[in-house]
């Protein structure tokens, strides 16, 4: 079964949902396509205190306001999408999703984001949610009165590393480089805490346990010389990559993975939009994801009324 | 209460009779967190594919969560939200921690929930 539609937004995050609400604001059949949780990275985050017009709120409250807000003005949100192929090319560009069919449209905006960063070794799959956690707010109380470690070197590494010693005996930064990433503040907080320790210029190698996390092995970078933490939990905080591997045949995308626009979001490929963190740009916050995504729904409401003029 | 489309279990009787019922449950139990938010979600996604399946969320915090899920021993050792719990014929078929994607979720619909 095929099913028309005027504007296909790729991603349900800050970016896709503003851009389905601009989309269907402008009378454009609007479909969007997620193929995880709507909401995107804003579902990670526990109080968003800079977003204008809220004071204070959750991401994942925001997300529903969001979404109702695409939705009341008549917004098609298809989540868990098993997407199975996207072509871009052409005049009309498709989509098609198992179980559901395939989607065309003149103008489609990809919308896909970022997701964090794993270390990809096969026991970092084992022990989650036996030991290893990405989330400190979500699962830190498990862990009061335990060893664990923290494994990253920017702003979310050291704030998370420090907020974790509310419950923590102590942590453990495990770190790549032999300087931090994070902003000076960041750094000088978690030095002066009496529950953080250091362990710089590691690669980490593996995590042991049998049913639950016991240790990380790392190994220094310049000596080679292996270190054993014997931890029960490990968070990591080793940054985001943009969820754009299947589009490197597609469109202009960097070496970083991000995808090139201009400034009206257009790609490389007409009637092709891009907006958000998957985009190439400097600063990622939900207040510049929604302005791509105003952009692009703009951009291309103008470039669908185009073809029909 | 958790802000989900889920059912809610509120109290250990409605746990009880539920589970004894025999019928096939999946139990998500957690908070209004981000690691908890996808599965919900993934969980409403799937409930139109498997209507004999009953859904339901559990708030974490809570005395039915303490006395029930939070003691089973499939669950211990667990220590990443949500703990999410499988039920047929009166009994666990399967327990997870932590985030879970709507293919693992899948997984054990398809595998220890099937009939
Ligand atoms: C822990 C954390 C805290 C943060 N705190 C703040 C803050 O306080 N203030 C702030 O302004 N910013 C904050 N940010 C940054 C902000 O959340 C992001 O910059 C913003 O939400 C990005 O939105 P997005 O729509 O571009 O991408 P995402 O939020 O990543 O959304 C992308 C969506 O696309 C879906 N998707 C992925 N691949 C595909 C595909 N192939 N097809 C279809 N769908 C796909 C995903 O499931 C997801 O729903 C935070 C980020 C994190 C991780």
């Amino acid at each position: 079964m095929t099913e028309r539609y005027d504007l296909i937004v790729l991603g349900g995050g800050a970016a896709g949902l503003t851009a389905a609400l601009y989309g269907a604001r402008a009378h454009l059949k609007t479909l969007i396509i997620d193929t995880g949780t709507p909401g995107g990275q804003m579902n990670l985050t526990y109080k968003v205190a800079n977003y204008p017009g809220v004071l204070e709120a959750s991401g994942a409250d925001i997300v529903m306001t969001m979404r109702r807000q695409a939705e009341s003005f008549g917004a098609r949100l298809l989540s868990h999408a098993e997407v199975a192929e996207v072509a871009l090319t052409g005049a009309e560009k498709s989509v098609v999703v198992e179980d559901e069919g395939t989607f065309v449209a003149p103008a489609i905006i990809l919308a896909p984001g970022a997701m964090p960063r794993t270390l990809g070794l096969g026991s970092e799959a084992r022990f989650q949610g036996r030991g290893i956690s990405y989330c400190a707010t979500c699962d830190g109380d498990f862990f009061t009165d335990q060893d664990i470690a923290v494994i990253g070197g920017g702003n979310s590494a050291l704030e998370e590393a420090v907020s974790l010693t509310k419950f923590a005996s102590s942590v453990t930064i495990i770190h790549e480089f032999d300087h931090f990433q994070a902003q000076p503040w960041a750094v000088e907080q978690a030095k002066k805490n009496p529950k953080i320790r250091f362990l710089m210029e590691q690669t980490v190698k593996d995590f042991e346990g049998e049913e639950s996390l016991t240790a990380v092995i790392s190994e220094h970078k310049r000596t080679g010389e292996v270190t054993r933490t014997p931890v029960s939990g490990v968070f990591l905080f080793i940054g985001y990559v943009p969820n754009t591997g299947w589009l490197r045949e597609k469109i202009d995308i960097n070496e970083r993975g991000e995808i090139l626009t201009d400034e009206s979001m257009k790609t490389s490929v007409a009637g092709v939009f891009a907006a958000g963190d998957a985009r190439q740009k400097r600063y990622r916050q939900v207040t510049t994801a929604v302005s791509d995504g105003a952009i692009a729904a703009i951009a291309a409401s103008e470039y669908v009324a185009s073809l029909a003029a | 209460m958790l802000n989900t489309n889920l059912q809610h279990i509120e109290s250990v009787e409605q746990y009880e009779q539920l589970i004894a019922s025999g019928a096939k449950v999946a139990v998500v139990c957690g908070r209004m967190g981000p690691m908890c938010v996808p599965v919900y979600s993934v969980m409403d996604a799937l409930k139109s594919n498997y209507p004999d399946v009953n859904f339901y969320d559990m708030d974490f915090d809570t005395a039915v969560a303490m006395q029930t899920i939070r003691r089973l021993p499939e669950t211990n050792g667990f220590m990443g939200l949500p703990f999410t719990v499988y039920y047929k014929d009166g009994g666990v078929v399967a327990a997870t921690s932590s985030i879970q994607n709507k293919k693992q979720v899948k997984e054990i619909l398809d595998g220890r929930l099937s009939p």
